[in-house]
């Protein structure tokens, strides 16, 4: 049987070092698997997140060569075995122990958007139509890889400016929601600083559930803040119109 | 908030090769940059029968009575301003020529002060409608070169030039109406198409532009190419260096 060598980061946000283990490789085995197995065999005490193992829970994610992923759906094929596999934590996160980082800050931006909130009066009937968009962003699983990728967070510290594209894809599905009262793009522009991002779609490339994060998500709300900041047609166009009937409402007005 | 785990091990052996994402962009838009900059200083070779080079068109005055220098310069602000604040450009520049990011998860400068789009210039990449708007005005001019380049001095017919030019304008449409900003302008903007005036039509002409939309990068690249071979196959036939060949 193949052997692969995995070079482990061993250590807390005190510091640490990276660790070699050696692992036979089985067919169909994925990096998830190979930690399991320095776990079982090797180092009972390497800390890794995990839960379904099926891609579906996003909580073991790791950078494998250098790469965000999911190790529970990478498969040890698909790496080169004639040198070490690195397996790191996620850098955009602090470091708890070992693999698992402290994602918590994520928590704290998601309760800064309103969650959604009917238009009075409205008939709960939807049409296929109206909500094609945002079932695609109801795939999320929060793995952060979007947001660990983000040179925005990971090489410029933006966490108290900037929101991440997992908050992007957030909003967007409320955004878009059909039934929805709430206008959101004063929330987008000042306080998750979607101005920041610089549309480089590295979100978009590691998102393991294939979410068109740029394309579907970020760019649509550029444009939409465009529309509401940045398009002085348009502002003329919305004073006369809310002079006749008023538009969906800001979470603080 | 950087964590240990990268200063412990951020070697060479863990980063990813960016080298070989960015250098085809460099050399792509480098070197229609630098070809586009001087076809536009060279204010000659430009037309030739019933051609005109997509990039002097629309042909404003040519014979120099108000502008002394090429007329390309009058009308070139235009189509550059949308490919500048194209959103698949700014992807495309923004890492090969400001390496920010080079590519990703790939480490930057460290100290550099990043403001991203939030301050200018870069917050006038939020003019890209406006430019869309010029980029139809152009469209329309273009489509009528083509259609013109049909006509000749004897007659209705068919010359490689003729081919060339209708080849450009519409690998240039399918790069605009694959655009972001339209696709937003056409329904991306609405909560609801079913509760819209229009909403039916709406909803298929924004799935159509999304459709075309995810192709977007390969259009803006072959229609980036398609427009300067065009204007090269002009200024050939132009300057004397070939013959227009006649097919029909």
């Amino acid at each position: 049987m193949a052997e692969a060598t995995l070079k482990i980061f061993r250590g807390t946000r005190e510091g640490g070092t990276p660790a070699e283990y050696h692992v036979p490789v089985a067919p169909g085995m994925v990096v998830l698997d190979a930690l399991h197995y320095v776990q079982q065999h090797q180092a009972p005490d390497l800390a890794v997140r995990w839960n379904c193992k099926a891609g579906k829970c996003g909580s073991c994610s790791a950078e494998v060569n250098g790469r965000p992923r999911l190790t529970c759906k990478t498969r040890m094929d698909t790496l080169p075995q004639d040198k070490p596999i690195a397996i790191l934590p996620m850098k955009s996160f602090p470091v708890i122990k070992d693999l698992v980082t402290d994602v918590s800050w994520n928590y704290k931006v998601n309760k800064k958007i309103p969650p959604f909130q009917p238009r009075a009066g409205v008939e709960w009937k939807m049409y296929q139509e109206d909500v094609d968009r945002v079932q695609e962003f109801r795939k999320c699983i929060e793995c952060f890889l979007c947001q660990n990728v983000c040179h925005v967070l990971r090489e410029h510290d933006k966490q108290e400016q900037f929101g991440g594209p997992r908050f992007f894809v957030r909003v967007a599905g409320l955004e878009m929601h059909p039934l929805d009262a709430l206008n959101r793009t004063g929330l987008l522009k000042n306080e998750l600083g979607i101005g920041f991002c610089n549309i480089t779609k590295c979100c978009t490339e590691v998102c393991p559930e294939d979410i068109h994060i740029t394309d579907n998500a970020i760019i649509p709300l550029k444009e939409r803040v465009v529309d509401d900041f940045y398009d002085p047609l348009l502002g003329l166009v919305r004073k006369i119109r809310n002079a006749v009937s008023p538009s969906k409402r800001q979470p603080n007005e | 908030m950087a964590s240990v785990g990268d200063a412990r091990l951020g070697s060479a052996a863990q980063q990813q090769a960016w080298w070989p994402q960015v250098i085809p962009v460099i050399l792509g838009l480098g070197a229609f940059a630098v070809y586009a900059t001087l076809r536009a200083f060279e204010g000659a070779y430009f037309q030739w029968g019933p051609y005109l080079s997509p990039f002097y068109s629309p042909l404003i005055d040519v014979h120099h009575k108000y502008w002394p220098f090429s007329p390309a310069l009058l009308i070139l602000g235009g189509p550059l301003g949308f490919r500048v604040t194209c959103y698949y450009y700014r992807k495309a520049y923004y890492r090969a020529f400001f390496l920010d990011p080079p590519a990703c998860a790939a480490p930057e400068k460290p100290g550099r002060r990043y403001r991203g789009e939030t301050r200018f210039p870069f917050i006038l990449q939020n003019a890209h409608r406006y430019f869309l708007y010029l980029a139809v005005i152009f469209m329309a001019f273009l489509w009528h070169d083509a259609v013109r380049s049909f006509f000749f001095e004897d007659g209705i017919g068919v010359g490689v030039g003729s081919i060339v030019l209708l080849v450009n304008v519409s690998l240039l449409s399918l790069y605009l109406v694959s655009c972001h900003s339209l696709r937003h302008l056409v329904g991306g903007k609405l909560d609801c198409f079913s509760c819209t005036t229009f909403g039916r039509p709406r909803y298929k002409t924004w799935r159509s532009l999304s459709a075309l939309n995810e192709h977007h990068m390969l259009f803006a690249w072959i229609s980036l190419f398609g427009v300067g071979l065009a204007d090269f196959y002009v200024r050939l036939v132009s300057s004397g260096a070939i013959r227009d060949l006649r097919l029909l």
